[in-house]
């Protein structure tokens, strides 16, 4: 035998010594400590989560614009039902017994959650109900807050709540099944901190469901923190204005101030109305809005990918001054468009031959082939691929060709070509100028979202660098917004660049004869512009307008895009005009009522 | 050398029944605990109950296999045994399924298994093989080192999983170390730097010194055997406690009891060492080591914990401790806990007749936390009878383990009563709030297919082997 066998009596008393010291404590539990079962034995304990209402969202003059409205759920438990008045529930409730049957049938799975039966009770039922509802053991109402807005403006912007997905849940454990979350635009991308946090409350409830107070004194109740309150950065009469405009037309108006890079509207038209996607009626008018051909969902703001026509020639034309390809002098002629090598540029009539500001106060497509002509075919490289590199990274540092990365999920890159991409086309080094020739006046392949186009003319106005847009302006207990929207992004080329071709875009507005967007000109304020006529593929070309005001020390920069309005000068530019009057002066001077009239009067909701 | 006996006539059915009973009082409450007016069938498979039954009977087939396989087997393949173990445990960690924050779940064919419940055995054997071979002692340093390898393999990989309660568990085979001849001291400071290392975290420091340097000072009494020394040296600090107290009556700031029982034990402590020293008491330079030891030892763990580990390992090792709140909070859970079992009161509320146990008042309700569900209906009656039944089945075979004449049976018996020994205790001891909630199952009882399997091969192999010890030669 081995020498440790007198070891297992001490193993032994181990064992007892456990097993009594388990016992002896079961025993003051079970039998001496009766505070344990005064907690449980005639109660139970009900879980009530309290919801956190939403941060409030203001517009950059502190007006505010969403905020919250009380909404009662009536839930089911379904394992709290008892037999009960079925026809007085009814009566209360104003429903029918079959209707009353479904609802329990529904919940009635072997699950525990808790199911609503009828959701946002109008406040006089809730009241009713609130003082008989512990005769309808299982049944209980659930008090939220949905959200409430001051104008039926911007819903793009703002975005909405829904109910959260699975996919989420899965993803972040502070949202169970029927929570709210902001689903798209500013509630979307500021989810975290609008949101606020849940409390809960666990209460003593009496075995006809009475609730008898807090359990344990409130020691496991924690209060919901309400979310934090939004400043963003749209001037609501702005806004309101530029979707009273635009409610005929399908397009969009983008609105910056050049100086922050705030945006100051975002119109995306048709549009619908934000407060009819909230609570009961969001799922039917969701569902109503996606079926509908205009796509009212679809924010072309962000999202439209469109060619920029002639907006773009600024472009070029500061390209070339850089490259010093071009200068004020330099001139050329125009017998109603561009024809070379049996490559031809239709053009309109005007005076010919133009110098460079002539050229953009026309508008003229031969000029601006020309200028193009002379970046890709620049000596100083050695093949047309590594001239048109160049001229694409002057492009991409305008912001064109990527996200800008603004507060949004939903932006889209639009497209600016690599060459390899005409390799790919046209095989390497069998193309040149004249193949690409339709980017000289923003056509081809070139595509850009009305952000971006905006974004441009922020960037002129400043001569030369951009914020990148933004929509928030603060949020309430955080000192700084991102530092991304405080850094400028710089374009590579000299301001006296900039400079010209901002006179250029004066003189398109108010040059007078031959001037492409006289119609935009407003009195004592000095308008910069560009009109545009972006052919496309679905139909009429669309109208475009670009544009800063006033030309020194800038305060909006502007993208207006009017579907199938044909000239830049019959929609885009009258109603980029109004607004920046609207902003400038906050009212629309006489003499050019009769501009806001046609504009309100015309619909091309259904043009081709 | 062997002689022919029949296997019915030698199995141990009193270890048997025991388990039997177990396991189909433990099936009742969970089918007490997910029971609800409107279910199905008892062999409904989407529901606990159902799922349980399945591999209540998967495991009895188990069970018979064991006992038609050649009982050399276990002997000879315990290597090979141990290797697949540690692969699984591998396995697992590069292809598990995140269950709860670890990784512990390996699915194989549609069903959850967790091997990590299955090492348990490997290791058990192992240890049982290599302390059985031939010449082989334990207190060794190359023995000591090849033990401690075969537990200290699968701790680390179970850590990082990270299943920390699982990890725990391996502790528990200082029991059979102890039996082998493991000196007592080692045990016993084993035991006391666990308890200090969770007094730290769980305590303030200065607690914890207070709570040691009494423990010293009556300690130098108790290692000299005089009990008068512990008595003078508890008559000193309470009279300087005294003192303190009346002084500090006249002092502006009035520093609180305990800051005053701090300062008193403190100036004993000195009082003490100066007496000590001149009177040239034995042992009072060991216990003052110690003593040293341990308040430095106390420090680092606080420096180890905030400076060293990792924001996530703190949350970790704090929800071990019950000190971190997860969503509910834990101080709920053990809340739910106890008051479900303190609701049974003596005789309980009846079959099925539990409140506190259904819905969703007790997380974890059929796994961890089984154990309510007794409490709640069977009452303290109910209660008992399982930790009686639990300490007679641990007792029966320790006595089953002494009687086998093989070396490598009886290690391998202490293996199954260490680990048994430990997850009964632990288990029950965090529902009633005398351990902190480390989230592991009660055997026989849990929920949970895996460690059903695990624990009923883990005590069956002990029952084969018992079954068979008479063709050994004493």
């Amino acid at each position: 035998m081995d020498q440790f066998a007198g070891r297992k009596n001490i193993i032994v008393i181990m064992v007892l010594v456990v097993a009594l010291a388990l016992i002896v404590r079961l025993f003051y539990i079970q039998v001496i400590d009766n505070s344990y079962k005064l907690s449980a034995e005639n109660n139970s304990k009900r879980i009530e989560t309290i919801y956190a209402a939403r941060g409030l969202i203001y517009d950059r003059n502190h007006k505010l614009l969403v905020y919250n409205q009380p909404a009662y759920d009536l839930m089911i438990a379904p394992f709290e039902l008892k037999p009960f008045d079925s026809t007085a529930l009814c009566g209360l409730l104003a429903i029918d017994m079959p209707r009353l049957r479904a609802g329990i049938a529904r919940v009635k799975i072997p699950k525990y959650r808790r199911e609503p039966f009828i959701e946002q009770l109008s406040p006089e039922t809730y009241a009713k109900l609130q003082e008989r509802l512990y005769k309808f053991p299982g049944f209980y109402v659930r008090s939220r807050t949905l959200r409430k807005y001051s104008k039926e403006i911007a819903p793009h912007l703002l975005g909405y709540v829904g109910e959260v997905d699975e996919k989420t849940i899965e993803k972040d454990p502070d949202y169970v099944m029927g929570d709210y979350i902001g689903i798209s635009g500013i509630e979307g991308y500021y989810e975290k901190f609008l949101r606020g946090k849940k409390g809960q409350e666990v209460l003593l409830v009496d075995v006809h469901g009475r609730v008898k107070g807090p359990y344990q004194g409130g020691r496991f109740d924690e209060d919901a923190k309400v979310g934090m309150n939004f400043i963003c950065t749209i001037d609501s009469k702005l806004q309101e204005y530029g979707e009273t405009l635009m409610k005929n037309y399908k397009g969009s108006i983008v609105a910056i101030e050049p100086s922050t890079g705030e945006i100051l509207a975002l119109v995306s038209t048709p549009s619908y109305e934000p407060s009819l996607l909230v609570g009961r009626r969001r799922s039917a008018y969701y569902e109503k809005l996606e079926s509908d051909s205009l796509e009212p969902l679809f924010n072309r703001a962000l999202m439209a990918n469109y060619p920029p026509g002639s907006t773009f020639k600024p472009v070029n034309a500061l390209i070339a001054l850089q490259e010093n390809l071009i200068n004020t002098g330099t001139t050329f002629s125009c017998n109603g468009g561009f024809y070379a090598r049996g490559v031809s540029v239709g053009c309109h009539n005007h005076a010919s031959p133009l110098k460079l500001l002539p050229g953009i106060q026309n508008s003229c497509n031969a000029y601006f082939c020309n200028v193009f002509r002379r970046i890709i075919e620049d000596p100083k490289f050695a093949s047309a691929t590594d001239a048109y590199n160049n001229w694409r990274n002057y492009v991409l540092s305008f912001g064109f060709g990527n996200r800008l990365n603004a507060d949004f999920t939903n932006e889209l890159k639009g497209f600016i070509p690599p060459s390899s991409y005409y390799d790919r086309y046209y095989g390497e080094h069998h193309w040149n100028s004249l193949t690409i020739i339709s980017l000289a006046i923003g056509q081809g392949e070139l595509l850009i979202t009305p952000l971006q186009m905006a974004n441009m003319a922020a960037c002129i106005a400043n001569r030369g660098y951009y914020y990148i847009p933004h929509a928030i302006k603060k949020i309430e207990g955080i000192d700084t917004i991102d530092r991304r929207f405080a850094i400028p992004h710089k374009v590579d080329i000299d301001t006296a660049n900039f400079g010209l071709v901002a006179e250029g875009m004066y003189l398109a507005v108010n040059g007078g004869p031959g001037s492409t967007a006289g119609i935009a000109r407003i009195n004592n304020i000095a308008v910069c512009g560009k009109t545009g006529t972006a052919e496309n593929p679905h139909g009429e070309a669309h109208s475009v307008f670009v544009a800063f005001a006033p030309k020194d020390d800038p305060e909006i920069a502007i993208s207006v895009y009017v579907e199938h309005g044909k000239w830049g000068a019959s929609y885009a530019a009258p109603i980029a005009s109004l607004l920046i009057e609207k902003y400038l002066t906050d009212t629309i001077a006489p003499n050019r009522k009769w501009i806001e009239a046609l504009m309100l009067s015309r619909n091309l909701l259904y043009a081709k | 050398m062997t002689r022919t006996i029949n296997i019915l006539e030698e199995i141990d059915w009193i270890s048997v029944g025991l388990y039997l009973f177990l396991v189909f009082f433990g099936w009742m409450n969970i089918f007490a605990s997910s029971y609800n007016e409107q279910f199905r069938s008892i062999f409904d498979l989407h529901q606990n109950y159902g799922d349980q039954l399945l591999w209540i009977l998967i495991s009895f087939i188990f069970i018979f296999l064991l006992f038609i396989i050649d009982h050399r087997f276990f002997f000879f393949f315990t290597y090979p045994i141990y290797g697949i173990a540690i692969l699984f445990l591998i396995l697992v960690l590069a292809f598990g399924m995140q269950i709860h924050g670890a990784k512990s779940w390996l699915n194989i064919a549609g069903f959850g298994l967790q091997p990590s419940e299955f090492v348990k055995i490997a290791v058990a054997l192992a240890i049982a093989r290599y302390l059985s071979g031939f010449n082989v002692k334990l207190m060794t340093w190359r023995s000591l080192l090849i033990v401690a390898a075969f537990i200290l393999t699968p701790v680390l990989l179970i850590t990082l999983q990270p299943d920390f309660g699982t990890a725990l568990v391996f502790s528990c085979f200082i029991l059979v170390l102890y039996r082998e001849g493991l000196p007592g001291w080692i045990v016993g400071i084993t035991m006391m730097t666990a308890i200090i290392f969770m007094m730290t975290l769980l305590l303030p420091e200065f607690a914890v010194l207070t709570i040691l340097l009494l423990a010293a000072i009556v300690f130098i009494g108790i290692v000299n055997q005089k009990i008068n020394h512990s008595l003078i040296s508890a008559l000193i600090v309470a009279g300087v406690f005294g003192m303190l107290k009346v002084i500090s009556l006249f002092l502006p700031v009035k520093p609180g009891n305990f800051i005053l029982l701090l300062l008193s034990t403190g100036i004993s402590a000195v009082v003490l060492a100066i007496v000590i020293l001149k009177k040239k008491i034995p042992n009072a330079f060991l216990i003052m080591t110690m003593l040293i030891v341990f308040v430095s030892f106390i420090f680092s763990v606080d420096y180890v914990f905030d400076k060293v580990l990792k924001p996530h390992q703190q949350t970790r090792v704090n929800i071990l401790l019950g000190k971190e709140t997860d969503t509910r909070g834990v101080g709920y859970n053990l809340n739910q806990s106890k008051i479900a079992i303190g609701a049974g009161g003596f005789v309980g509320k009846g079959y099925l007749k539990g409140t506190q146990t259904k819905l969703d008042y007790v997380p974890e309700q059929s796994t961890d936390f089984i154990f309510c569900t007794v409490g709640e209906e069977w009452g303290f009656l109910g209660t008992m009878v399982v930790v009686l039944v639990f300490c007679g089945l641990l007792i029966r075979l320790l006595f089953l383990a002494e009687r086998q004449r093989s070396v490598f049976a009886r290690l391998y018996g202490y293996g199954v009563i260490s680990i048994l020994f430990f997850h009964v205790g632990i288990n029950i001891a965090m529902t009633i709030g005398l351990f902190p909630v480390i989230g592991i199952p009660l055997p026989f009882f849990s929920y949970g297919g895996s460690s059903m399997l695990a624990f009923s091969l883990l005590l069956f192999i002990f029952i084969r082997l018992d079954a068979v010890r008479k063709i050994y030669l004493k």
